[in-house]
């Protein structure tokens, strides 16, 4: 796999921006940490989204212009945000009420891995040495109604994320529904991994080969041109 | 006449004991009330347990009371931030255990703590290591894990203004874990920026009522952590 020319494929951006694109007007989305965050930037025009941040706030809007925002006006990533029109204010055990009574649309996270029955690892490479944190991961796989992943489709290495089973430990056991890598679009269907968009110039062979587990074809055809 | 302002941090904390169980409130600086922590270390109370979402930054606030070799047990969801040293020195040496909960969870358990529910059932944490080993039940053929309350000996928790009463207004994201932390402390110390009448905090707005909060510190220009880092601070 090390023949993949570094310039193949969608950028955090295009990811970021795929995403956002699936999301229906009016749905109340939890963003997880690092790439899912840039989803933001990209809801299409005459959509309205509220965003919620484990911490305690719905209604996040972006991280504010100037570095002087309040240091107690933070997302989960512990960033400076604002607070859009309509934004409320509430504690952990509101917050989590939100996420785990089902009454978030969507999440979109980030993964190690995910298995093609939806298993997703993302807080712990289990190295003895490392220091195990978890956040709210484990309460929004558990609550939230959809899961979105959006990920590099290999590692840095080159290894699959996309995989038979996962090998770290799981943050949640069958929980994803859709993963937006660099390569394509995969929906995780009762048969395992199955392909939705292929990114333009790069065929099914190629992503097949990066995938650890088997993908399934579009079922009638809807790739790209 | 229920006035439950005290002189100073110090006199609020001045009966803790070693031993203790603290709730800290916080989620990152937000919320911190690095005051109080502070005086909690002037103390030399230890053997603490500590349950908070993280385990602070640098070397102030709770990165400094775990520093100060006080902490012999924490409960939290994410130990490890940017500027975090004293804690991942503090686990792999073996110094401080830690009981790791997911957010929501640790939200629930001090929620219940403080409500008189001693457990409950939640699916956070199903099939996963920290769902291992714990009582498992079916509801309507879904899996869930029985997690128990938590409760402390010692809350302190920072809010922006109260009343002589202790009915607490929090500031944006600060509010996080301390209106349930409040409830479930023995004792609850919260420290403002200012103490009003009563009857100046609109009923409609108090967020943590009184019944909840045990003493009241005045701090009107409390630091942030952020703040303290950025001037290489350290604590004591």
């Amino acid at each position: 796999m090390s023949d993949a020319p570094s310039n193949v494929g969608w950028t955090r951006e295009d990811m970021a921006r795929r995403v956002a694109q699936d999301i229906p007007d009016g749905s109340y989305v939890n963003l997880g940490i690092g790439i899912p965050e840039l989803v933001a930037r990209f809801v299409p025009q005459g959509r309205e989204l509220v965003y919620h941040t484990e911490n305690g706030l719905l209604g996040m809007g972006p991280s504010p212009e100037s570095d002087d925002g309040d240091p107690e006006l933070i997302n989960a990533g512990k960033r400076h945000v604002t607070a859009n029109p309509g934004a409320s204010f509430f504690h952990q055990s509101d917050s989590f009420a939100m996420i785990r009574g089902g009454h978030l649309d969507l999440c979109v996270l980030g993964a190690l891995q995910v298995a093609q029955n939806g298993d997703l690892a993302n807080w712990s490479t289990g190295e003895p040495d490392a220091i195990p944190a978890v956040g709210g991961a484990m309460d929004l796989v558990a609550g939230v109604k959809a899961i979105y992943v959006i990920t590099q489709h290999t590692t840095k290495t080159g290894e699959p994320k996309l995989v038979e089973s996962c090998t770290y430990p799981l943050t949640g056991a069958r929980v994803v529904n859709r993963v937006y890598t660099d390569l394509a679009v995969i929906d995780v269907t009762p048969e395992g991994f199955r392909l939705v968009e292929l990114n333009p110039g790069i065929d099914l062979d190629f992503v097949q080969n990066r995938t650890g587990a088997q993908l399934l074809p579009t079922p009638e055809s809807t790739l790209s041109t | 006449m229920i006035d439950k302002r005290v002189e100073s941090a110090a006199e609020a904390l001045a009966d803790i004991r070693d031993g203790s169980t603290v709730m800290v409130g916080g989620f990152g600086e937000a919320g911190s009330p690095i005051e109080l922590i502070h005086a909690l270390i002037d103390t030399g109370a230890t053997n603490l347990t500590i349950i908070s979402n993280n385990c602070g930054s640098g070397e102030v606030g709770l990165a400094a009371l775990l520093k100060a070799g006080r902490v012999s047990k924490v409960i939290c969801s994410f130990p490890r931030t940017a500027n975090s040293t004293v804690f991942p020195e503090l686990y792999r040496s073996g110094r401080t255990a830690l009981e790791l909960v997911p957010q929501g969870t640790l939200a629930e358990r001090i929620r219940a703590g403080g409500a008189g529910i001693p457990a409950f059932y939640t699916p956070t944490a199903v099939g996963t290591p920290l769902g291992d080993g714990k009582e498992c039940r079916e509801f309507d053929g879904r899996s869930y894990v029985l997690e128990y309350g938590l409760r402390a000996n010692v809350t302190l928790i920072k809010g922006r203004r109260a009343d002589s009463h202790g009915n607490v207004v929090f500031n944006k994201t600060a509010r996080n874990f301390s209106p349930i932390m409040a409830m479930a402390g023995e004792t609850t110390i919260v420290q403002v920026e200012q103490v009003v009448e009563p009857g100046s905090i609109d009923p409609e707005v108090v967020v943590t009522p009184g019944i909840f909060v045990d003493r009241i510190v005045t701090v009107m220009s409390p630091a942030h952590e952020s703040a303290l880092i950025a001037a290489g601070a350290t604590y004591p």
